[in-house]
């Protein structure tokens, strides 16, 4: 176990700059996600710290080692695949050891190993078996104990649970969790799902057009987003104005900004943050908006509004039990916590 | 009706195809079984040709060559062909695409002009006629087989695969051994198969490149003919008839013709 460190990394395919001057820490023992759109290089970065993809330029290291000019069989890393690549020629118990088998560690150890392994993903009585013989989930374990058997400086993922439907990929996200927890293994893991990287991650790496755009903890990045890209990818933003030019023609006095924003920020709250009164808020703390309330969408113990504000459309989820009843048509008041309006400096 | 009438025409086409391919074959299988020397009806079984066949030493000798030049052959081009195939799959490289199409016309020009050409071309480098011309001219003849049947089976494979074995620390040799292979043997042994096919049956490269009295049996039937036919030969052709088509339908077998099996 080790951490790993990219500095700078640049990549070129053709006249595509699939890596731009990429810089991030991944600290020993952490679960790091790296999160974008397709083509945005967070497979491209996951595959040159792996190895498969040699750097034009920056530095690579895992653990107190530089890698740039390392193949990928001597990196000493884990890697699982998002189809999970299981050898469709050997058992289970002989994928697993594959990796023991390479290092040569002797049947016995070896053995032992690949039995530890198993029990570790809940497959102890699976060793027999060949891949196309279990299920999709199974399978997915097989390749984590396989890519974990080796005791390997770093575990990396590539879209891991994407291949799994919804219900299953919570079990796996939990699981995933548990085990990385117990063995304690610098993780990485490249998803699109920024639900996925808010769930599991300490720390997100979000790139795009292979930038990295912004690199720390979920809340932080959820809170405080670097750019509107960033605020609109990580989950839903109802946005009050863009760099410096307000969407809402009201005069904007009943929003209160934190102190020190600049006049040419983008402005934008979360739907979860917003709360929905039939009163104007009496709170002079309060930044406050009148809307019309168009729909509600009930959905359990929470619902979801779609509010008309000036002409903008708005979205706010708040629990059921908060929100008045009211007629769909009906005047309502928005209110937050001033804490609540994100700032985006602008030309993010 | 007229349905009915095309499928009868389709079938007695198929029927007629058949018969045409496969009749002269089975008469001179028939007549290898003939006692008459001059294939005089009514048939009377005997195995004499085959006993005579036992006996004459000049037409073993040849088929031992022919076997023995078919195995060395066999060994080269499956290992050449296959090495090519993997290297054809795994890496991006200038000229590619037209060294993939460059291997088809030798299966598409006429032996005749190659043999022609291998002639030419061994007395030009010194090598000449002889056993080792023999071996190369057939190696070169079967590798584009081996290396079509091969590339149509890696074709299948995923080479995630050999990623994930070098994320586990194989190198190059152990990947190929312990993961590529295993998915391409039914593909390499199918060329194989093909490979022995071509340099066994061949005649035109081997009559060129073959110093007399050194021939192949193909050369060796040929030059029998010439001479005076003997149902002898009928009895040596319908020996290699079965063993070509035998490891023919066995390559077949094998190859399922590039598809998944």
């Amino acid at each position: 176990m080790a951490e790993v460190s990219v500095q700078n990394v640049t990549k070129h395919f053709g006249t595509l700059k699939a890596l731009n001057n990429v810089t991030m820490d991944f600290p020993d023992g952490g679960f790091f996600a790296l999160l974008g759109p397709s083509g945005s290089g967070k497979t491209t970065l996951l595959r040159a710290i792996a190895g498969f993809i040699f750097t034009d330029g920056g530095s690579i290291r895992i653990g107190d080692k530089s890698v740039e000019h390392i193949p990928v069989e001597k990196r000493d890393i884990g890697m699982m695949f998002q189809n999970y690549a299981l050898f469709p020629n050997m058992t289970v118990a002989d994928n697993v050891g594959f990796g023991l088998r390479v290092r040569k560690v002797g049947a016995d150890e070896e053995r032992r190993r690949v039995g530890e392994a198993l029990e570790l993903v809940q497959l102890g009585q699976h060793g027999d078996r060949k891949p196309h013989q279990l299920s999709g989930g199974q399978r997915q374990r097989v390749a984590l104990a396989r890519a974990m058997v080796t005791n390997p400086k770093v575990l990396l993922l590539d879209e891991p649970l994407s291949a799994l439907d919804k219900a299953l990929r919570v079990d796996m996200q939990i699981e995933l969790k548990r085990i990385q927890r117990e063995i304690g293994i610098t993780t990485i893991f490249v998803t699109h799902d920024q639900e996925e990287a808010l769930t599991l991650s300490d720390k997100i790496g979000i790139l795009k057009n292979g930038t990295m755009i912004q690199a720390g903890p979920p809340r932080e990045v959820y809170s405080n987003p670097a750019d509107v890209f960033t605020a609109e990818f990580l989950g839903e933003a109802n946005f009050l104005s863009k760099d410096g030019k307000g969407v809402l023609g009201l005069d904007a006095a009943s929003i209160k900004l934190p102190a020190g924003t600049g006049t040419n920020a983008t402005l934008a709250v979360r739907p979860e943050s917003m709360s929905i009164t039939v009163d104007e808020p009496q709170q002079d703390d309060m930044s406050k908006l009148p809307a019309t309330l168009e729909r509600r969408i009930f959905a359990g113990a929470m619902a979801t509004c779609i509010l008309n504000c000036d002409g903008q459309v708005f979205k706010v989820i708040a629990r059921d039990q908060d929100i008045p009843e009211l007629k769909e048509g009906g005047q309502v008041w928005l209110s937050w916590k001033p804490e609540k309006t994100i700032v985006v400096p602008s030309g993010g | 009706m007229s349905g009915r009438f095309l499928t009868l025409l389709g079938k007695t086409w198929l029927g007629l195809i058949l018969f045409f391919l496969y009749a002269p074959i089975i008469v001179m299988a028939f007549m290898s079984f003939n006692a008459s020397q001059y294939y005089q009806l009514p048939f009377e079984f005997s195995l004499k040709w085959y006993q005579d066949l036992a006996g004459n030493d000049e037409i073993i000798a040849a088929a031992t060559r022919s076997v023995l030049i078919a195995l060395v052959t066999t060994v080269i081009a499956t290992i050449l062909g296959t090495a090519a195939s993997v290297a054809l799959f795994r890496f991006e490289f200038r000229g590619k695409r037209f060294l993939q199409v460059m291997l088809f016309p030798p299966i598409a020009i006429p032996w005749l002009i190659t043999g022609t050409a291998m002639l030419i071309f061994f007395f030009g480098v010194g090598l000449g006629r002889g056993t080792p011309s023999v071996i190369i001219g057939h190696v070169a003849l079967a590798l584009p087989y081996v290396i079509v049947v091969v590339s149509a089976r890696l074709a299948t494979f995923d080479a995630t695969l050999e990623e994930a074995a070098r994320s586990l620390g194989a190198d190059a040799w152990t990947v190929t051994r312990r993961v590529t292979l295993p998915w391409i043997s039914s593909g390499v042994i199918a060329g194989a198969l093909f490979a022995f096919a071509v340099s066994f049956d061949q005649f035109v490269v081997s009559y060129f490149l073959s110093e007399p009295g050194d021939s192949t049996l193909p050369v060796l039937i040929y030059t029998s003919i010439r001479k005076g036919f003997t149902p002898e030969i009928n009895a040596i052709s319908t020996i290699i008839i079965v063993v070509s088509m035998a490891v023919m339908l066995f390559a077949a077998r094998f190859s399922n013709f590039g598809g998944e099996r």
